[in-house]
């Protein structure tokens, strides 16, 4: 099949970038999308330019490497998928494709396609862990866990990191992550001691790091690989309400 | 020597939450709920229009004689500052979101965000300059010709039945309560939902009835609301006496001086 | 071969495994009763580099800096936690014995020493099914989802054809979950300044000041920077090399250049030839493509695998004219259940994996391109209803649709065994030490657990084993003798090792040629998975040494690497780690070369059973299994680096077992 492509261009953090053109030939529809750039990459290559750059690493669905807005929509419109994971035969001979990175000022753009997502390391860093040392854990089997909370957490657990919560949101925020996160280690008995200070913590490096506010739409989770729900935002709002009133009238 | 130093963590805990985006949230999502509170007893009081004169005049003057006349003023001042608050809130939460995303999609699209929840900011300053309409033409009553109406009944009290009647003769002041009471139920379809999000009462199991009683209280207000204007242009409500026609979507007779 | 604990390697000198005394189930006891310790307050004036974010390595920079070690960490993805070991899928085990059904430290350990054929060192296998009981318990702790009861306890499945129920899982990403929990871990100690990590930052060299490893040069893949670190021990837990196959299931960025640097920097290459072939993965559609999934082994608990018996029927199949469903009964070979009775579909991978090709070589394949063979699931479908099986394997079906465009509900899977996980590694002795003092390597980058064939569910638990509880503990017996921060970036050796970076590079960027890296890489891939692939021969083996220069040089002449290399610039990567495999292929081969046996992973076509053998007599096992001749080869090979172009030396460590018989391996 045939395409044309529209790639967002850009040769560095503080370059000016711009929408280029680009036509891809001869496209087997079995290739997937990162392997139909490859092709057209290996086009540019030949003819003496520089290749589309964009991150990409497991190319199966996990590692949360791959971040294209694909036609304005992170991952592709097709629903519970990461860009890795598109498929060609999904796509009209013809059609036009417009490709951009995920869009959001907490998400510098390094080169073309690729961002910097290093401010979800930092909120994680802030508190989105259980402090257990190596070697102080108890017996596994010491701590019983209901399945129905098991089950509950792992949904929130299954994020990837990918950042597509980010780049669908209008205002970029970053709620559907740290709702994530929260959720998975405050469901868990052996969240308990620390959640109010991982919510406290995991919200205000949020804000710092200029995310924007979630405002309902759920976009979100229309566009998250792993389908994970926006509940986990309703419940990070609770939670952080309860700790801030904590906070407020402890000692 | 201790309660000092507590104060201040006090302080500093306030002023963390008003500076934090769920912080800010919350507090768009209390005041929401008032607001929404004061709109559906607003509504209530509207309807009595369709009780008649009396009923609706006795309704206004009891509201401002409630407490010895200070209960419509604490009334005022709540609602003014939820509401007040609702906006300074929001206000620096688009700022804040719009520096967030300070770049757009070239193909700029959503997935399944609804047309109620993109358009909110601008629902919401339409209701702004909505009510200060409203309340320049109904409470403050700049209109010397509504100012002035009295109860054929009881000359000593304001005719707010009379006036609302009269209000709606404009067909333009009608056409600006339709559209505006529009765009605040459409702030509403989304807002009220989004009121238990932000308070996290939204879950699996409540989802679905939570979208759905935002969806009835819009429409039940959106009809209440506009039943009035509309059957009043329309002549399906007439001032008893004279020509013109009958109630108010919006005139607040809550809020209307007596 | 049983020596004191805190004996040194010499770089040059014979391979001394450092295990210590004592009976096996104590060594490891022993071992950390009698161990270095360092100073709690001493601790933090030593530092350590840790290349890699995965579970090795993103485990031991988490607990090294918990012990107060200043800790660097490096990865070449932008965040630690896309490290590949995410992508594992079936779980890890712990012999735990939770279902009560008869496992124990013993039953893991014998498992994983006859699951690889006899070829890994009995030591460090028992102490890895000790720590197994641990890295569950710290799990857990760590808030990982796995699977459990209703009542709360943890759940458990069989696995990979074990016996017993001793695989915890997280649903089909046990990777996935463990992975964050350990990169959580990391961050935890990132806040808190104990680890300095580096993401988008790739290690190209290593620097060997007076014969210790002693620091690392890397390149700022954003900035295109080439800097110098040093540290008072290096720790490689970079994972395997299955990328110089070119397709494999690693993810792209997968490489072989830490090791391979440390390797031409004096550490030994063990067992390299020693590569896992998963059989369940997504057969190859076309040229393009650029890697391979694969599809959870847990599929083969209830898929059955076969090819229609006759030619005619697979060739109309391949072309379209047949479908699976018109192939009757009695026409269709279910070759796994017909070999091997008593395990079925479920025979270990290498049987499966080699099964699978002799179908397609036998010009019995299904797929397109004549490799491909059928998992089906039809009558798990009548057997259990759909509800049932989409329960169990809705999320893999799914993936399957996806990337086949097919229903597996309608028409069975095709699979094809694909490269998967690597055995061999640098070699490193009991305290996971390399040869080179002060170098260490953890996980699948270093050869120690799995001998020639790893079990399903242990790669996870090797490598937090090694990072979690093996190196805190190994670690100070090496730095115990060095006083810390004696070595600076100021050494002389520092200048140099950057200075030979900087000229590879600008060497790769003058040739300016013609040819893509990748048009390089997937010539290379396709010679050594043709020659030192699933069957391998001497003639075949000779053959790919002899192209592999070939490559070298036509790379050296022809690749094009487009752009500057101040900045980022992928193609560069790729390039660099490409020219390395190209050197690391070629240890490979020498290595499968002179393993004149079969075993595990490694399948030389010329040692097999055959009719006239005892054991096929006998009916212990079938011709065509794999022959190993331990009198000969049952040792450690250890290749030394000693030039470009020079074929590598080899050196031996002998494989001693005490506790257990070495038996042939039979799942018939």
């Amino acid at each position: 099949m045939n395409l044309t492509l529209k790639v967002w261009r850009q040769s560095g953090p503080t370059a000016h970038g711009r929408i280029e053109t680009y036509e891809a030939k001869d496209i087997p529809a079995e290739a997937s999308f990162l392997e139909m750039l490859d092709i057209v990459n290996t086009g540019i290559i030949e003819e003496g330019g520089e290749p589309i750059h964009f991150d990409h690493d497991c190319r199966e669905g996990i590692c949360g490497a791959c971040s294209l807005a694909i036609n304005g929509v992170p991952h592709s419109k097709e629903a519970g998928i990461t860009t890795c994971q598109v498929h060609m035969r999904k796509f009209r001979d013809g059609e036009t494709i417009w490709i951009e990175p995920f869009r959001a000022r907490a998400f510098p753009v390094i080169k073309d396609l690729m961002v910097d997502r290093g401010a979800f390391d930092r909120i994680i860093a802030a508190g989105g862990y259980i402090d257990v040392r190596t070697g102080s854990a108890p017996e596994a089997n010491s701590i019983p866990i209901g399945k129905e909370d098991a089950d509950e957490a792992f949904d929130a657990a299954t994020c990837i990191g990918c950042g597509a919560c980010v780049a669908a949101c209008k205002n970029a925020s970053a709620m559907l992550f740290v709702g994530a996160k929260a959720a998975h280690l405050n469901i868990l008995p052996q969240g308990h001691p620390e959640k109010d200070k991982r919510v406290l913590a995991m919200v205000r490096q949020m804000d710092a790091e200029g995310f924007g506010n979630c405002t309902n739409q759920y976009e979100c989770e229309a566009v998250c690989p792993k389908e994970i729900s926006a509940d986990v935002i309703s419940k990070l709002n609770r939670d952080y309400a309860a700790a801030i009133v904590r906070e407020a009238v402890a000692e | 020597m201790l309660k000092k130093p507590q104060m201040n963590a006090l302080g500093t805990s306030l002023l963390r939450f008003w500076n934090s985006s769920i912080g800010k949230k919350l507090i768009v999502a209390i005041t929401g709920i008032m607001l929404v509170g004061f709109l559906l007893g607003h509504m209530a009081g509207n309807l009595l229009i369709f009780q008649g004169r009396e009923d609706l005049n006795d309704y206004a003057e009891f509201l401002h004689h409630m407490l010895h006349g200070w209960g419509i003023w604490i009334a005022r001042l709540g609602i003014l500052g939820a509401f007040v608050l609702h906006i300074i809130a929001t206000v620096s939460l688009v700022q804040q979101n719009r520096a967030a995303r300070d770049s757009r999609y070239a193909c700029d699209t959503t997935v399944q965000a609804p047309v109620s929840s993109r358009i909110m900011i601008w629902t919401g300053l339409t209701v702004i300059a909505f009510v200060v309409f409203h309340i320049f033409h109904f409470t403050v009553r700049l209109d010397p010709d509504l100012a002035g109406m009295k109860d054929p009944g009881n000359p000593d009290r304001h005719d707010v039945y009379g006036m609302v009647i009269a209000g709606f003769q404009n067909p333009l002041v009608v056409i600006f309560y339709i559209l505006a009471i529009s765009f605040l139920c459409s702030h509403l379809s989304h807002g009220i939902a989004s009121i238990f999000q932000t308070l996290g009462l939204r879950t699996e199991k409540t989802r679905v009835a939570i979208r759905n009683l935002a969806l009835a209280i819009s429409v039940i207000l959106w009809i209440g609301f506009l039943s009035i204007p509309i059957l009043v242009a329309t002549g399906g409500l007439k001032d008893a006496p004279a020509t013109s026609s009958a109630s108010s979507a919006t005139p607040d007779p809550s809020l209307s001086q007596n | 071969m049983a020596s004191t604990a805190s004996s040194t390697p010499s770089p040059n000198g014979t391979l001394n495994s450092a295990i210590p005394d004592g009976p096996l189930p104590e060594k490891w006891t022993r071992y950390k009763a009698k161990a270095k310790l360092i100073n709690p307050a001493n601790k933090r004036k030593y530092s350590v580099i840790v290349v890699g974010s995965g579970l090795a390595g993103g485990a031991a920079a988490a607990t090294l800096s918990e012990l107060g070690y200043q800790v660097k960490c490096f990865c070449y993805q932008d965040s630690p936690r896309r490290a590949h070991s995410i992508a594992a899928q079936g779980g890890i085990n712990g012999a735990k014995n939770y279902q009560n059904d008869g496992d124990s430290v013993w039953r893991l350990f014998y498992d994983t020493i006859k699951g690889g054929d006899f070829r890994a060192r009995e030591a460090n296998v028992h102490r890895l099914a000790e720590i197994s009981l641990q890295i569950i318990d710290q799990c857990v702790a760590q808030g990982v989802p796995f699977a459990r009861e209703y009542g709360g306890a943890l759940a458990n499945r069989s696995f990979g054809g074990a016996q017993v129920s001793r695989t915890f899982y997280a649903r089909g990403q046990t990777g996935q979950q463990l992975l964050i929990g350990c990169y959580q871990a990391l961050e935890k100690e990132i806040a808190k300044g104990g680890v300095k990590m580096y993401t988008r930052t790739e290690m190209l060299d290593l620097v060997v000041v007076d014969g210790h490893a002693k620091g690392i040069v890397v390149r700022d893949l954003t900035t295109g920077e080439i800097t110098s670190h040093a540290a008072d021990a290096v720790i490689l837990a970079t994972g395997g090399y299955g990328n110089v196959f070119f397709l494999s299931t690693n993810a792209m960025g997968c490489n072989v250049t830490a090791a391979l640097r440390a390797n031409k920097r004096g550490a030994y290459m063990a067992n390299p030839c020693f590569t896992q072939i998963h059989p369940t993965c997504i057969p190859v559609s076309g040229d393009y493509q650029s890697k391979l999934t694969l599809m959870s082994e847990s599929l083969r608990n209830d898929g059955r695998v076969w090819v229609p018996k006759s030619r005619e029927h697979a060739a109309k199949i391949r072309s379209g004219e047949l479908m699976a469903k018109d192939i009757a009964e009695e026409d269709r070979d279910y070759f796994l259940e017909r070999k091997y009775p008593s395990f079925g579909n479920l025979a270990p991978r290498d049987i499966s994996s080699r099964s699978a090709k002799e179908a397609c070589d036998d010009g019995r394949g299904v797929a397109k391109t004549g490799l491909g063979v059928f998992l089906d699931f039809s009558d798990a479908i009548k057997r259990l209803g759909r509800d049932k099986v989409e329960e169990r394997y809705g999320n893999l079906f799914q993936m399957y649709e996806k990337i086949a465009g097919e229903d597996p509900y309608e028409t069975p899977m095709k699979i094809y065994p694909a490269v998967h996980y690597t055995m061999g590694g640098l070699w490193v002795d009991y305290n996971l030490m390399s040869n080179v003092p002060g170098l260490h390597v953890l996980g699948e980058a270093n050869f120690s657990d799995h001998g020639a064939n790893r079990l399903g569910a242990s790669a996870l638990m090797q490598g937090l084993a090694d990072g979690y509880f093996v190196i805190p503990a190994t670690l100070p017996n090496y730095l115990a003798s060095q006083k810390p921060g004696t070595v600076t970036t100021d050494a002389p050796e520092f200048k140099q090792v950057e200075a030979e970076v900087k000229d590879r590079i600008a060497q790769l960027m003058n040739v300016k040629g013609t040819k893509s890296v990748d048009s390089f890489h997937r010539e290379l891939g396709m010679l050594v998975w043709d020659k030192c692939g699933m069957a391998r021969t001497a003639e075949g083996l000779k053959e790919a040494l002899a192209k592999i220069p070939k490559i070298r040089e036509e790379f050296w002449k022809d690749v094009r690497i487009p752009g500057s290399p101040d900045g980022t610039n992928m193609e560069l990567e790729k390039a660099w780690r490409v020219a390395d495999f190209i050197d690391f292929a070629e240890i490979m081969c020498h290595d499968a070369l002179a393993r004149e046996e079969s075993c595990g992973g490694h399948f030389r076509e010329e040692y097999q059973f055959t009719e006239k053998d005892e054991a096929v007599k006998s009916g212990y096992t079938n011709p065509g299994e794999a022959m190993r001749r331990d009198e000969e080869f049952a040792y450690v090979a250890a290749w030394e680096y000693t030039g470009p172009g020079v074929p590598p030396v080899l050196h031996k460590e002998p494989l001693v077992y005490e506790a257990v018989e070495l038996s042939v391996r039979s799942y018939k």
